[in-house]
């Protein structure tokens, strides 16, 4: 359970990043924090690891206040997968890459190996597993840097924008994944502008704006809230846009699953023509 | 990092960023010759305190407190090494005599800092290169310079995140013996010389493609000219020189000691 306490945060440049966040992620949730470009939300989730310290306020990470201990305690806990793959990979074959924190947190040479084979496997890695990661497109590096850190299991897995630069079957593969993950009662943390994504997911949603949560709620109540949204620079749901227009027409607003929709609007036409 | 920010420029409106850097550059070098002329602390106080009306006229006080204090340390490394080295080699002299030498060299050590310091907050790349072009240097060194300059702030940001990234993958960079603190660094040199490689190499293909190097003789939006500022900047630092020579060849500095009692 993460517990973020009236936080406060200050880069050493005198950017004020986060200004007073109150937040509560309980065991086994699944939450996207959305908002515009420099709203905090990087800064926000490197506090749940504890890279960032508090200027004011606290965090406390199934109950240990971050400032207490050290990154390397706290990320075998929560597993943090950085927006650029570019700024961690550094070794020689995949497969070394993945081994690397299974090193750091002191497993033995059979456990490792079992993980990496498990990770590999888990995003569809396995036959670059001796290439090295430099070689790789960016959505496969991607995938690396997120297998490297699945690999050593952590309970709470934040994700910053995940989605970028993956094709469409990856995407869809990831969600899949990461819906997965979530079944098996891992707690999820999306960082990410993709709205679509959010939408097909449905989690719950966090909306940030200058350094503020301005709303939290589910997803088929925020992201249907044109105003809330617009407030975030965040844009609609195409399911959302869609049933806004059809409000008038009697259909429900707060809509932005796609079969759902379908669904409705299936169900109208069937009345429709039975009534003629 | 907070270090860095005391030398990075800052883009503010003043007197003294509108100063040529050649005008500026002349006074940063003969702040230097005369800081060394002198061994004495007086003249090198003096020194240190005729930039402080600078640093307020340029409205960089803050970064240049961070610059002060980024370089207390070297200073206070400079003032023991000093005093050590004096004490238990200098023989006849007395303890206070070493005690204000050891200072004065101190002191200079902050004079060349500061001076140093309010040149770079207080000039932007730009005109430097512009400058040194000016000056005769041809464009392609001129345009690596102020390339290289403006890249260092971005490596430092870039140097952070991917610290951040592997200490989220649980490296301890400061755990372990010697070497092992050494290999430590290994994951974090990698990406950084790897990204700064791919970024030198997309920086070119930009660069070709928007026609870098299509004429033969370039021209400049900006133009420097020195103007009544500048000649007095440079005026004030000949004569500065000029004193400091005179001073230092033909009159007695008294120990500052020796004033106060
Ligand atoms: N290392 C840093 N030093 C100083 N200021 C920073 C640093 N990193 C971020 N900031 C500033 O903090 C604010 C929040 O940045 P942050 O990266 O958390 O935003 P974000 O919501 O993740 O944005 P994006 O959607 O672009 O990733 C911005 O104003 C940014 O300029
Ligand atoms: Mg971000």
């Amino acid at each position: 359970m993460i517990i973020v306490e009236n936080l406060y945060f200050t880069y050493p440049n005198g950017v004020e990043a986060l200004s007073g966040v109150n937040l509560r992620i309980e065991d086994g949730e699944f939450v996207a924090i959305m908002g515009q470009n420099g709203a905090g939300k990087t800064t926000l989730v490197k506090h749940m690891n504890g890279l960032l310290k508090p200027t004011r306020g606290r965090v406390l990470v199934d109950g240990i206040d971050t400032r207490r201990v050290s990154v390397a305690r706290l990320a075998r806990k929560v597993g943090l997968v950085f927006q650029n793959p570019d700024h961690q990979l550094f070794s020689e074959t995949v497969e070394e890459e993945i081994s690397f924190a299974l090193k750091n947190f002191g497993y033995d040479e059979k456990t490792i190996k079992e993980r990496v084979d498990w990770a590999l496997n888990m995003l569809n890695l396995e036959r670059y597993r001796r290439i090295s990661p430099f070689m790789l497109s960016g959505g496969e590096k991607k995938r690396v840097a997120l297998a490297s850190v699945l690999a050593w299991d952590p309970k709470i897995i934040i994700l910053d924008e995940p989605t970028i630069g993956q094709d469409y079957m990856q995407k869809e593969k990831l969600r899949q994944f990461i819906l997965q993950l979530n079944q098996q009662g891992k707690t999820i943390v999306v960082v990410t502008h993709d709205v679509e994504f959010v939408a097909e997911c449905n989690p719950r949603i966090i909306l940030m704006k200058q350094g503020k949560i301005i709303a939290s709620g589910e997803a088929e109540e925020i992201l249907t809230n044109e105003d809330l949204v617009k407030e975030a620079y965040v844009a609609l749901p195409e399911i959302a846009k869609l049933f806004k227009c059809l409000e008038e027409y009697g259909f429900p607003r707060n809509v932005i699953d796609v079969y759902e929709a379908a669904d409705l609007i299936y169900k109208r036409l069937r009345a429709r023509n039975e009534r003629i | 990092m907070s270090v860095f920010d005391g030398f990075k420029f800052r883009s503010i409106s003043s007197p003294i960023h509108q100063l040529d850097p050649r005008a500026k550059f002349v006074y940063v070098c003969v702040l230097f010759a005369v800081a060394i002329m002198f061994n004495n602390i007086i003249p090198l106080l003096i020194l240190f305190l005729i930039q402080i009306p600078i640093v307020f006229m340029a409205k960089v006080q803050k970064e240049w407190m961070r610059s002060m204090k980024g370089s207390a340390v070297f200073a206070i490394m400079i003032f023991a090494v000093n005093l050590l080295s004096l004490y238990f080699y200098a023989g006849h002299e007395t303890f206070t005599s070493i005690l204000e030498r050891s200072l004065a060299m101190t002191v200079r050590f902050i004079v060349l800092v500061q001076s140093f310091s309010i040149f770079f907050l207080t000039t932007s790349p730009d005109m430097l290169g512009l400058a040194l072009e000016q000056s005769g240097v041809p464009y392609e060194l001129c345009f690596a310079f102020t390339t290289a300059v403006r890249f260092v702030p971005v490596l430092a940001e870039e140097a952070q995140t991917i610290i951040d990234a592997q200490k989220s993958r649980g490296l301890e960079i400061e755990s372990g013996n010697f070497l092992r603190r050494i290999r430590n660094y290994i994951p974090i040199l990698i990406p950084l010389i790897v990204n700064a490689i791919r970024r030198s190499l997309e920086l070119a293909e930009t660069m070709e493609s928007r026609a870098w190097g299509a004429c033969e003789n370039r021209t400049n939006l900006y133009v420097l000219k020195i103007k009544t500022n500048d000649l007095l900047l440079i005026l004030f630092s000949l004569l500065l020189l000029t004193v400091s020579i005179y001073v230092s060849i033909h009159v007695y500095i008294p120990p500052l000691t020796s004033l106060l009692m």
